[in-house]
């Protein structure tokens, strides 16, 4: 399941089925303080690796950030002003403004290790001893 | 195969005029153009040029970084007259900077594509309706990214595509040696239909470019190597020799050298197209020959241009007063222009633009240089040759009327490298030399050359005073003048020589009748 918080995202809904709009789960109320994560998804149109991007974002986000962010989904051919914007080059790119700093992971974030690096997110399912590995 | 009049690929007239006569027309439309050099032989000044020449003649472009930031390229491109903030205002260009961000750490996790670029450059394409797009480069692109496969496959995606949106592209790229791959990654080229090379050689410890067209598919093209210069306010400057030369015209017209027993030497004076070349050494009387072809000039009418390598401005005019000349009354007329400056101020091909800039400003009818020798030295030999030739053909193009002076070596006869390398681009060739008899130098004037004209073959004496050049009686008892070792004849011996030479002539003429 996705979660669309964003209004100006709710445009891009329709290219995919089963969009809702949620931010009433009780642990994003209760640590969204600390650390909400706010992301953006570049995707070029409804490609199977903009399905692939989208799926493995959500495993993710699911398994390890259990509803404490925000995505946005921007489709690049519907409006590439954003993507200029923002200088995007390559599809998927996923972004992450909130936390600070902002950092960047492209793909179609099938290397999971390398998303949760990016996202500077520490592993929970298995590996959640670990200290986070110092980012290249 | 293809006929001018319906050529298989349309050309896009560039406005970049050199250009488009070395690219017969321009470049090809609707096609990708690669434009390879190495670091510092201006591929990003070229690629904004052919965007800024477009805007010029209304067709708005879009311009891809890959490289330095949009905000860099801006600044850069102030020195040039390319005002870029002001077009992207008015809604003529539009940047895509895709230049990396030094700031923002990314991360690659997975496979990926440029979908999003390419999808910026077509939005940018259609917001300000683009007809030009310039990519530079195409290099850092790899360096972007670490999958090369990739980052070459979505390149040809996106050529494809500009072919597509119907933008004629130029795309910029890198190469290590001047003389080695085309580009750096080794496929830039098989990106692009186009291929053009930018050189920036160290000759003789001088920089020379040089524009060569490698391939144009499907249609015609100039061969070999073109040098061009980049000026401020101008860009990139292609001197295309062979062009030049094609279109000259020839006039029939005789005009004045400023001294009538020269004129008489010369069949009745120069052609009004023609360049002569005074060869002679250090004091012989080159600067005064010269001197008196302006001063018939402005005294014809004539505007006056004089190009002085070797002597300031007060020398001059101080040493045609002396001959009684008045270089600051034409001046004040508007009748001369003295431009005097250090040979090695710029290089080369930077002279032969300014002197066209300054010819075509001044409009003079009339243009002497003095000296060419001392041109020689500031580049390579080959440098300074097409020098002449560019400055020779545009010249003649303009129906202007060329003196060059050469200074020779020695002070007896022998001849300069100048005039070896050029003797055969100019119309008329005058020697001055010493001549050393019972032991006084005299000076002897001979036209060695005179092209489409009969002309006087003796060598007379002249002497030098108030009133410029007095033209004397020919050497008729000296030989070995010209090679240098004057030997003094009697004058019976003279007469029987040239008996002798006329009989053998006689002799031969009927068998040379019978024979054909």
């Amino acid at each position: 399941m996705l979660y669309y918080c964003n209004r100006r995202a709710q445009a891009q809904c329709r290219l995919f089925t089963g969009c809702a709009v949620s931010s009433d789960n009780p642990l994003s109320r209760r640590e969204g303080r600390l650390s909400k994560y706010v992301l953006t998804l570049y995707v070029t149109g409804n490609s199977p690796r903009t399905k692939v991007a989208i799926d493995n974002l959500n495993r993710i986000c699911g398994q390890e950030l259990d509803g404490r962010y925000e995505l946005e989904i921007v489709d690049v051919l519907e409006n590439p002003q954003r993507a200029e914007d923002e200088r995007i080059l390559a599809t998927p790119t996923l972004i992450k403004q909130l936390p600070p700093p902002l950092r960047r992971v492209i793909g179609d974030l099938s290397d999971k290790e390398k998303v949760l690096l990016g996202l500077e997110v520490r592993p929970t399912t298995n590996a959640s001893s670990q200290t986070r590995p110092e980012a290249k | 195969m293809t006929t001018t009049n319906h050529p298989a690929v349309e050309k896009l007239r560039t406005g970049i005029s050199s250009l488009d006569i070395i690219a017969k027309g321009g470049l090809p439309k609707n096609r990708t153009t690669l434009i390879s050099g190495t670091a510092g032989s201006g591929k990003t000044v070229f690629a904004v040029q052919f965007l800024a020449a477009g805007i010029a003649r209304g067709e708005p472009g879009v311009f891809v970084t890959f490289e330095e930031a949009a905000a860099d390229i801006r600044a850069n491109m102030r020195s040039f007259g390319w005002d870029l903030a002001q077009w992207e205002q008015e809604g003529k260009l539009a940047f895509v900077d895709a230049s990396p961000d030094p700031h923002i750490e990314t991360f690659e996790a997975g496979a990926f594509d440029l979908g999003a670029l390419l999808a910026r450059v077509d939005n940018a394409v259609k917001k300000v309706k683009a007809t030009r797009v310039s990519v530079d480069s195409l290099g850092a692109v790899f360096s972007q990214f670490s999958d090369q496969a990739m980052v070459r496959g979505e390149l040809f995606r996106i050529a494809t595509a500009l072919k597509a949106m119907g933008v004629t592209a130029v795309l910029t790229a890198e190469r290590t040696d001047d003389h080695g791959p085309v580009a750096r990654f080794g496929v830039e080229e098989f990106i692009a239909d186009n291929v053009m090379i930018l050189r920036n050689l160290l000759e003789d410890e001088s920089r020379r470019r040089t524009i060569e067209i490698l391939k144009f598919r499907g249609c015609d093209h100039q061969k070999g190597e073109f040098p061009f210069t980049i000026v401020p306010k101008g860009g990139v400057i292609v001197i295309p020799l062979s062009a030049m030369q094609l279109s000259m015209r020839s006039s029939n017209v005789r005009i004045s050298s400023g001294n009538k027993d020269l004129d008489d030497m010369c069949g009745g004076g120069f052609f009004r197209d023609s360049v002569t070349l005074v060869s002679g050494a250090t004091g012989t009387g080159k600067t005064l020959t010269v001197t008196q072809f302006l001063q018939g000039g402005a005294t014809n009418g004539e505007k006056c241009l004089l190009l002085a390598f070797e002597e300031s401005r007060d020398q001059l005019v101080r040493n045609a007063t002396g001959w009684g000349f008045d270089f600051e009354k034409m001046e004040r007329d508007g009748m001369l222009r003295v431009v005097c400056d250090y040979p090695d101020l710029s290089g080369l091909e930077d002279w032969l633009v300014t002197i066209q800039q300054i010819i075509t400003e001044f409009k003079p009818q009339r243009v002497a240089l003095d000296s060419l020798s001392a041109l020689e030295n500031v580049g390579s030999l080959k440098a300074f040759r097409e020098f002449v030739i560019g400055l020779t053909s545009f010249i003649k193009h303009q129906e202007i009327t060329g003196m060059f002076t050469a200074t020779t070596g020695s002070l007896m006869g022998g001849d300069s490298i100048t005039e070896s390398n050029i003797s055969t681009l100019t119309d008329s060739i005058i020697l001055l030399r010493y001549v050393e008899m019972f032991g006084e130098m005299k000076r002897g004037l001979t036209v060695l050359k005179m092209r489409g004209s009969a002309h006087d073959k003796a060598i007379r004496e002249f002497t030098i005073g108030k009133g410029g050049m007095q033209m004397g009686r020919p050497f008729r008892n000296v030989t070995g003048i010209i090679g240098g070792a004057p030997m003094h004849v009697n004058p019976g011996d003279v007469e029987r020589v040239w008996t002798q030479y006329d009989k053998a002539i006689d002799r031969r003429r009927p068998e040379s009748i019978s024979g054909t």
